[in-house]
């Protein structure tokens, strides 16, 4: 008797409709199909022809069901009834919500433009935030980059015009040894998963450093159990170990770097710079002649020993620095937590494969000397770096320091090493640099945000006081690329340097897991002044769900989840290119709001419209852009370049350059939502200084004019601020950080400790403790969904076999976590591989109870904590009535993992704490049960 | 009780390989979202936004620490879903006909028309791969997404089970193990994949390849000679160095 076995059907529908749009569950932008069944959106999948993700889709993306349908999604502008904090709204009509902002807004741009603070966090529209902050005529505009990784962004753009992640990638087909140092495991989600399959389907090497196993490094083949803040140290180990033995790429450091440029020995304001010809550009002394000529000459050998009148190249300066026994590996060992034996091990691994391991392609190019190559040299080795080695008070020179190690191995820009995505490879010099000069109902002079050159490139006003709210770009973090929002909460609070009037926000959660000293800024957002009036006089707030900081605001302006909106992903902003392309791509709205909320960016073209703000009208005063789609199409940033490269031209035949096309936009959308130019075969390495690399930017519109460059191992700009230090020139630093400018803006890169190390007994707050977000979850947004939190819906702190013992924890225990700022209580978890004098935990899963439309008694809530509440914006006091901001001393980035802290076994509560007060839900709470289906 | 087949004509399974797998749960939620919208009753989700969530999933990732005895401790990330077992325990405990294994390819099946959810099927399978819906009371399992492998409405290169289609690094692999020539079958021998829990006698057909050794430095004797120092002092160096740039 046979079973008969159930009739399947086995091709079902699959859905009605397929929209390709891109992704909004992290910063990784990958493409994405969505399936639509009736209207309502039925599947995620990844979109197999997408420049990132290339089909693939990690969690966060495949469970962006869970966060269009979510409950905790606000439904119509709001405003504040209750005090501030409280979470007591009501619903009001957009009319009356942009009446409202305009009437906060408008005389702010007329009559005191600074008075106005926008800061835009998590943002991907940033050139378009940005244009339109500039027109408002405010210089205090950034988005989350201060306290992000901006280390990492500057460390690499001032060394070699670029850096990790959307700058550049490893060479993932021909690398053979790749290390990975401090990369949480969101960035950059799905590339780096995908690029660490193809390295273990060759099996080439991975070398995990990081103080934590997991994710990655859990499938490295060697780990590198770092103790936190040290990174730099053992780059620099390695870098006296490869020098000593001249295992280093002498003809790529002559001919691509500033290492033959010739510092200037002369005492005087000149000192430390490096020698110029007439035209300003750099000498070099040819080895051929022994006469200085100008680095681009074509055919010269520069030389790398030479000693020219007294001055010396850069070369010698880093051979006497790093050759010192300071660095030898028996003297950073303990420091790092690394042996002496392992630190040479590696430097001997990447030496082998760097030079033995070395090889040609069959590719000819010219150099921008005009010198001819028949082959491209390739030295397969990679390196890729995030925020756990740039998120430090050392981090931008350490940041620095792994530039450096990569160099000297001849290993960025050559097949088997580190490439450059477009619109990278470009070099600070040819960034804008920032701009602060306020004019009363005018717009901003330029770009806020930029690059400077030397301390007349700052932001300060005429008295020397910070031009800007975050006092980015002053003699506290001269380099502050992306400005500091992490300050921006407590210097207006502060009124240091001055006071604001209106605080404006958009996608930042700074109320809870994005600031610093969570409960020290929930206090500085409802403190009141002796005249009763709130301390920041009103708030505005744009988030598409109820989080923390919703209740924190004056006027809630409701955006758009990411499936129901426009958007562009630009070559003006963060790009999603590949090292082998240009790409931008755009969302669209493959499903309509079924609320009373409009898109964000769409609401600032009204806004700009409302106030007259600088390119948002046109000549005859009405509204030059309908909404943000309509700005996408048609902004121009110079004649023929705007938003999107792809569809260019009357006839949509253009590409890079081209007049706007009124159908770009449904071209993009028939296009997979994205567009792709490749780089020419020929052009995709070398591309710093490669002609053809360099000839096609220009075609497309990335530069105006070739920009060929050497990377700079020394950087002028940071000596010329040490110069100041040392007394010379005109704009002088406050005396109070004379001593860190000369010691921290070293030109060569240095490394020197964390200076939480210095501000706390380090016996008593022995333990470092970090924290590093899932790959299945991206900041709070994960919480609110229900697939995601059932993945991580708590987050205990991982403790080391060492500090388990020693305090005789047992499962199921609390502990008492002290730093000199504060304590919470907390469950605690034991894990075996993790640096032993390290704790750490899962990065903003902890909730505030009534938020995101969870129950109060959300484990996220009882369970989940935020180890925030210890880290101050603030280094502690030193007695001298400065505010010492907790930030790099370079770039102002926030010095989150600087954290020291230490642990007690206590009780077990039934919370964790510190407890705070629900707050009332605007969206109500979500359904109980949930049986999603779609399709019939 | 149910009859298994005696054979099947191909054994399609999954291949996972736990030297590359960073535990993203990638496959987790793209498992989620193909079947809640597909076959059978949806995943549903109990408490989804209260003190207690929970829901079905078809497909989970476990971490295990494992300490070697030499060398620091190792994070195993180990996805799990049904194995489609040749000899399935679920299947011959199933009372009513509901739990079967399909003579054609060998992908073990729950009938949601015969199903009376009494979970017998859950106690047998030893490796904890079916759940009860608690909203449609009946038992959810992987179903190697039958509804994708052949669906003539899918391009043919996305018919393979969502998990695998979707998985950034690429640590898994669907194909047929019962033909030695196929790919699969190719990268379970040359990676010396294993059964889970062989000695229960389930005949697995799903295969983990292990994780390769890990933190083995190699001889510090070997790589000592690249880092050999040219000079000891700083004159030294830069003798060195001029002799070196004269040979480029």
């Amino acid at each position: 008797m046979g079973f008969e076995e159930p009739r399947l059907n086995l091709s079902p529908k699959v859905s009605d409709e397929i929209r390709k749009t891109t992704c909004y569950m992290c910063a990784c932008r990958c493409g994405i199909n969505v399936h639509m069944k009736e209207g309502k959106v039925a599947y995620i999948e990844g979109n197999r022809d997408h420049p990132v993700n290339k089909g693939v889709l990690c969690a966060k993306g495949a469970a962006g069901i869970m966060q269009v349908n979510a409950p905790s999604r606000l439904r119509a502008p709001l405003k504040r009834v209750g005090p501030r904090g409280s979470g007591e709204f009501e619903e009001i009509s957009w009319d009356e919500a942009l009446q409202l902002a305009q009437d906060w807004l408008e005389p702010v741009h007329k009559k005191n433009p600074e008075k106005l603070a926008f800061f835009t966090g998590r943002d991907q529209s940033q050139s378009f935030t940005s244009f339109w902050a500039q027109g408002f005529g405010t210089p205090n505009y950034a988005a989350h980059g201060g306290f992000c990784s901006v280390n990492m962004a500057a460390g690499g753009i001032y060394t070699m015009g670029g850096a990790f992640w959307e700058f550049g990638q490893p060479d993932w087909d021909r690398t053979k040894l790749f290390m990975l140092f401090g990369v949480a495991e969101d960035h950059d989600s799905n590339p780096i998963k995908m690029g660490l399959g193809k390295l273990k389907e060759r099996g080439a090497k991975v070398i995990g450093v990081n103080p934590i196993r997991t994710g990655y490094n859990a499938i490295a083949d060697e780990w590198v159990g770092i103790t936190p803040g040290t990174d730099g140290l053992f780059i620099l180990s390695m870098v006296h170990l490869l020098l000593k033995a001249g295992r280093i790429d002498l003809n790529y450091l002559a001919q691509l770097t500033n290492a033959p440029a010739l510092v200037d020995s002369t005492e005087g304001p000149n000192k430390g710079l490096l020698l110029r010809g007439e035209d300003g550009k750099l000498l070099v002394i040819d080895r051929k002649t022994g006469q200085p000529v100008v680095f681009d000459t074509k055919g010269i050998v520069p030389d790398l020993a030479a000693t020219y009148q007294g001055h010396r190249t850069v070369f010698q300066h880093m051979a006497e620095r790093y050759m010192s026994d300071e660095y030898a590996p028996e003297n950073v060992a303990e420091r790092c937590g690394i042996a002496a034996e392992r630190i040479r091990a590696i430097a001997a691994d990447l030496a082998r494969v760097a030079f033995d391991e070395s090889f040609e392609l069959d590719q000819p190019w010219i150099d921008f000397r005009g010198n001819k190559h028949e082959t491209m040299i390739g030295r397969p080795v990679s390196f890729h770096a995030m925020r756990g080695v740039s998120a430090h008070s050392n981090g931008f020179q350490t940041c620095r320091s792994l530039h450096l190690l990569q160099i000297i191995l001849g290993t960025v820009e050559v097949p088997g090493g580190f490439r450059f995505k477009p619109p990278y490879p470009k070099p600070a010099s040819a960034h804008p640099k920032p701009h602060c000069k306020v004019t009363p109902g005018a717009a901003l002079d330029g770009p806020h945000l930029g690059y400077v050159q030397g301390p007349d490139d700052l932001c300060l006003k005429d008295d020397g006081s910070p031009a800007r709210i975050d006092k980015a770009y002053t003699w506290e973090n001269p380099m502050s690329a992306h400005g500091l929002m992490h300050m921006v909460i407590s210097n207006a609070y502060a009124g240091d340097p001055y006071k604001i009037d209106v605080l404006f926000m958009y996608m930042a959660n700074m109320s809870w897991n994005s600031s610093m000293n969570t409960g020290g800024v929930m206090k500085m957002l409802t403190d009141k002044n002796e005249n009763g009036d709130y301390v920041i006089p009103k708030i505005i707030y744009s988030d598409a769900y109820s989080s923390e900081m919703v209740a924190y605001a004056d006027l809630i302006l409701p955006d758009t989840t990411y499936l129901e909106r426009h958007d562009c992903i630009s070559l003006l902003d963060r790009p999603i290119c590949e090292a082998d392309g240009a790409a931008d791509s755009i969302r669209w709205p493959v499903v309509e709001p079924d609320r009373d909320v409009r898109g964000f960016q769409s609401v600032l073209v009204d806004l700009g419209a409302r106030m007259g703000l600088k390119g948002f009208l046109n000549e005859d005063g009405s509204a030059k852009y309908k909404d943000y789609a309509d700005y996408i199409v048609n902004h121009e940033r110079r004649p023929g370049v705007g938003p999107l490269i792809g569809f260019r031209g009357e006839d949509g035949k253009e590409e890079g350059r081209g007049n706007p096309n009124p159908d770009q936009m449904q071209s993009y959308i028939d296009n997979g939502g994205f567009y792709e130019i490749h780089v020419p075969d020929g052009a995709n390495y070398y591309k710093p200084w490669n002609v053809a690399y360099q000839d096609w930017a220009v075609k497309i519109g990335i530069y105006d004019a070739p920009q060929p460059y050497l990377f700079d191992l020394y950087s002028e700009p940071l000596r010329k601020f040490q110069l100041a230090a040392e007394g010379h020139g005109d704009r002088q630093p406050p005396e109070h950080l004379r001593e860190r400018i000369k010691e921290t803006l070293d030109p060569l890169p240095i490394w020197y400790a964390p200076f939480e190390d210095e501000n706390v007994d380090t016996s008593e707050f022995d333990v470092h403790a970090l924290t590093q977000r899932p790959m299945a979850m991206y900041h709070s947004w994960g919480t609110q969904n229900a697939w995601l939190r059932q993945i991580h819906g708590q987050n205990p702190l991982f403790v080391p076999t060492k500090i388990w013992q020693k305090n005789g924890f047992l499962e199921g225990d609390w502990a008492r976590v002290t730093s000199v700022h504060g304590a919470i209580v907390v469950p605690v978890a034991h894990m075996a591989a993790l640096n032993e004098n390290t704790v750490w935990t899962w990065n903003a899963i902890g909730k505030r109870k009534g938020a995101w439309a969870l129950d109060e008694k959300a484990p996220e809530a009882t369970k989940g904590f935020l180890l925030n509440h210890l880290i101050h914006e603030l280094m502690p006091e030193k007695g001298d009535g400065m505010r010492w901001a907790n930030s790099d001393p370079v770039t102002g980035q926030a010095a989150w993992f600087d954290l020291r802290v230490k642990i007690e076994a206590c009780e077990a509560p039934d919370e964790c704490s510190p407890e705070l007060p629900p707050i009332k839900s605007p969206v109500g709470q979500g359904p109980k049960d949930l049986e999603w289906k779609v399709g019939k | 009780m149910t009859t298994l087949p005696k054979t099947t004509q191909k054994k399609l399974g999954l291949v996972i390989d736990l030297d590359t797998c960073v535990g993203c749960h990638a496959c987790v939620v793209s498992c989620k979202g193909w079947n809640t919208e597909n076959y059978g009753a949806p995943l549903s989700d109990q408490d989804a936004y209260g003190a207690d969530p929970s829901g079905t999933f078809l497909n989970r990732v476990h971490s295990y620490e494992v300490q070697p005895e030499v060398g620091p401790a190792q994070l195993i990330h180990f996805p799990k879903s049904c194995l489609h077992c040749d000899d399935a325990p679920c299947v011959t405990v199933c009372p009513t006909g509901a739990s079967y294994k399909r003579q054609e390819d060998g992908i073990v099946l729950v009938n949601e028309d015969a199903c009376i959810g009494c979970g017998l099927c859950a106690w047998a399978c030893p490796y904890g791969a079916r759940e009860m819906d608690q909203a449609a009371g009946v038992m959810k399992k992987c179903t190697l997404c039958v509804d994708r492998i052949y669906n003539e409405n899918l391009p043919e290169v996305d018919r393979v089970p969502s998990c695998v289609r979707t998985c950034p690094s690429g640590a898994r692999h669907f194909g047929d193990l019962g033909d030695e020539n196929s790919e699969v079958s190719k990268l379970v021998l040359a990676r010396a994949g294993i059964d889970l829990m062989p000695e229960l006698g389930t005949k697995p057909i799903n295969k983990y390849l292990p994780p390769r050794p890990k933190d083995v430095a190699p001889e510090f004797d070997i790589l000592a000679p690249y880092l050999e120092p040219v000079a000891e002092t700083q004159k030294g160096f830069l003798g060195w160095l001029d002799k070196a740039l004269e040979k480029i």
